[in-house]
């Protein structure tokens, strides 16, 4: 039940925007010309790097103020993993590494549900947990990462 | 790189988390969901205190960690549970135990816990060595 994806093309200044973002100063994220960077085939993406498709993702709901011709998406209560808005809470987020994503390339990101359980918290009431599988697949057809995203809907707001 | 069961590596990651951090990191990846930056919204929507910094910002802060140590392309894979909201304020301390190597795979325990030692992220990841 996979869409048919959407690309995201990994260009080098979101790649040094994002390893700033997690406090990363290190040459294979940022800098062409370091010996170490040229050690690893060029400019290399941080683990957690992919989350970035979310800026080419079109029906992305977390980008309220996001110009489109066509109303915002609404998350569904309970739905698609990661977050959401309100109540939803991202619970768990895996990433599976088989191929290294580089400057350069264009990946093409599918989404499809996973599974989806339901179980009693001690603070926020019933939970709902559902998973989403992003697969990110590289200009030559390689799968480079896949990321599996569970959300959890809370009933009521969960103090800490 | 050589890693053996018992090995640990261990950083500061952040040091008293702020808006602009959490702000930076909404920029960065998109998520531009209003409890990260918007203190009205993150009260009136879900009740919380203030907004907290998106749960990604730990485990990106707790990969820094680990590619610091490991180098950036020795991850297979890495995997984690969001245990505890982060608030502005905390600091965060990232650190990974290697529990088991086999066939030239390590195969290592994480936690990342805030200035109070309750963990905000625990998990685990496999990395090549």
């Amino acid at each position: 039940m996979a869409d048919e994806g959407f690309e995201f093309p990994v260009d080098r200044t979101q790649v040094m925007l994002f390893a700033r973002s997690v406090l990363d100063i290190r040459p294979e994220f940022s800098d062409p010309n370091d010996p170490a960077t040229k050690a690893v085939g060029g400019i290399v993406t941080p683990p957690t790097f992919v989350q970035c498709s979310a800026h080419w993702q079109p029906n992305y709901p977390l980008d309220l103020t996001r110009p489109r011709k066509d109303p915002a998406p609404q998350r569904a209560a309970g739905g698609g993993g990661g977050g959401g808005l309100g109540r939803g809470l991202h619970a768990e987020q895996h990433y599976e590494y088989h191929h290294p994503i580089h400057v350069g390339d264009t990946l093409t990101v599918t989404q499809k549900p996973g599974k989806s359980w339901e179980k009693e918290g001690r603070r926020g009431g019933k939970l709902k947990f559902s998973e989403s599988i992003t697969e990110y697949r590289n200009q030559d057809g390689v799968l480079c990462v896949t990321a599996t995203s569970v959300g959890v809907q809370t009933e009521r707001a969960v103090d800490q | 790189m050589t890693l053996k069961v018992g090995d640990k590596h261990e950083q500061v990651v952040i040091e008293n988390v702020n808006r602009s951090h959490i702000v930076k990191y909404a920029g960065a990846s998109g998520d531009f969901n209003p409890l990260h930056h918007d203190e009205g919204a993150a009260q009136a929507m879900a009740g919380y205190p203030s907004v907290f910094a998106h749960g990604m910002l730990s485990m990106g802060l707790t990969g820094r960690m680990l590619t610091d140590w490991l180098g950036p392309v020795a991850l297979k894979k890495y995997g984690v549970r969001f245990t505890k909201q982060v608030w502005p304020g905390d600091t965060l301390t990232a650190k990974g135990e290697v529990v088991s190597v086999d066939n030239g795979l390590a195969t290592i325990k994480l936690v990342t816990t805030n200035q109070n030692g309750e963990s905000v992220v625990e998990g685990e990841a496999v990395a090549a060595v």
